[in-house]
């Protein structure tokens, strides 16, 4: 069947372009609200973005979840950076390119883009 | 919503928060008919038969952060403004369906959107429920089911990034066929 053909050669594109690990706990976990509110203001580009720069930068232990209502339905899309040890970062009005950003910023080089956090954007 | 691929993933999620480990995702074209059909099947704890009639009242809902639930009402509207409607089966213990129906040539019916993306999003953010998608038209069928897709990726996690970039592009590939919106 050809559909099972295709999916034997994208196991086998996937196994030689990345190197396996197990999901563990000790991964920075990216989570993106997901409920109702989160989808109609744009999460599923936001979710998209990160996992496209994960992926681009081969970025290991990364796990990227989802959440439902967290309530705050007027700051959606909004995206929880839980990295082991460090305080979570809630980041608000989230789009593809902010996601791009704190990429390479937060999780690459370790600043968290506090402009976009909920404790910036909430007291304007 | 600007897409009838974001309904379905906001659908899916009732599916999640009803603990299904199943969740059936199907999007039907018939031409002749002039009909488009989506549908979310799940084997969750479904619904006392009170509650699923209360489903698409935006002031009843199953959660606690906020009093409204939004995705049932609103996809019920973008059926009915396109010619169509919305059905919920549902049996408390077994699971429930939810099926809403759109006239394929209605100027109201909102695209379909990327279909891939939602899929990938279910897929990356739950690895461990099951999903089975199916794509179904006139110019062909295509069916992509996780448990089966396991199987074939043994070692290889299905939420990995890079992963789940290939099986984006695989599902476009063959839904780009099928829906040509």
């Amino acid at each position: 069947m050809k559909s099972m053909e295709e999916l034997y050669a994208l196991r086998d594109q996937a196994r030689a372009s990345i190197g396996i690990r197990a999901d563990n706990s000790t991964n920075t976990r990216i989570v993106v609200g997901m409920a109702t509110c989160g989808i109609a203001a744009g999460a599923r580009p936001v979710l998209a973005a990160f996992t496209q720069e994960v992926a681009r930068r081969q970025l290991p232990d990364i796990t990227i979840a989802q959440t439902g209502c967290i309530g705050i339905c007027q700051y959606e899309p909004v995206v929880e950076v839980y990295e082991p040890g460090k305080e979570k970062v809630t980041y608000v009005k989230m789009t593809a390119e902010k996601a791009a950003q704190i990429v390479a910023n937060h999780l690459v080089n370790g600043n968290v883009m506090t402009e976009y956090t909920i404790g910036a954007v909430a007291g304007r | 919503m600007q897409e009838l691929s974001l309904h379905l993933l906001d659908i899916a999620q009732n599916a999640i928060a009803a603990n299904a480990t199943q969740i059936q995702i199907t999007a039907e074209v018939r031409e002749e008919e002039d009909l488009l059909l989506l549908t979310v099947e799940d084997n969750g704890s479904g619904m006392e038969p009170e509650q699923a009639q209360k489903a698409t009242d935006p002031f009843f809902t199953g959660r606690t952060t906020r009093k409204v639930g939004l995705g049932l009402p609103l996809l019920e509207m973008a059926a009915q403004q396109s010619g169509g409607g919305l059905s919920i089966h549902s049996r408390k213990g077994a699971g429930t369906r939810v099926q809403a129906s759109f006239e394929l040539s209605h100027i109201d019916r909102m695209p379909m959107g990327d279909i891939a993306g939602t899929v990938c999003a279910l897929i990356q953010c739950n690895p461990t429920l099951d999903f089975v998608f199916t794509c179904r038209g006139d110019k062909g069928e295509f069916m992509l089911n996780t448990a089966e897709m396991r199987r074939v990726f043994e070692e290889i996690p299905l939420s990995h990034p890079q992963v789940i970039l290939h099986i984006g592009n695989y599902i476009r590939q063959h839904t780009a066929q099928i829906l040509t919106d």
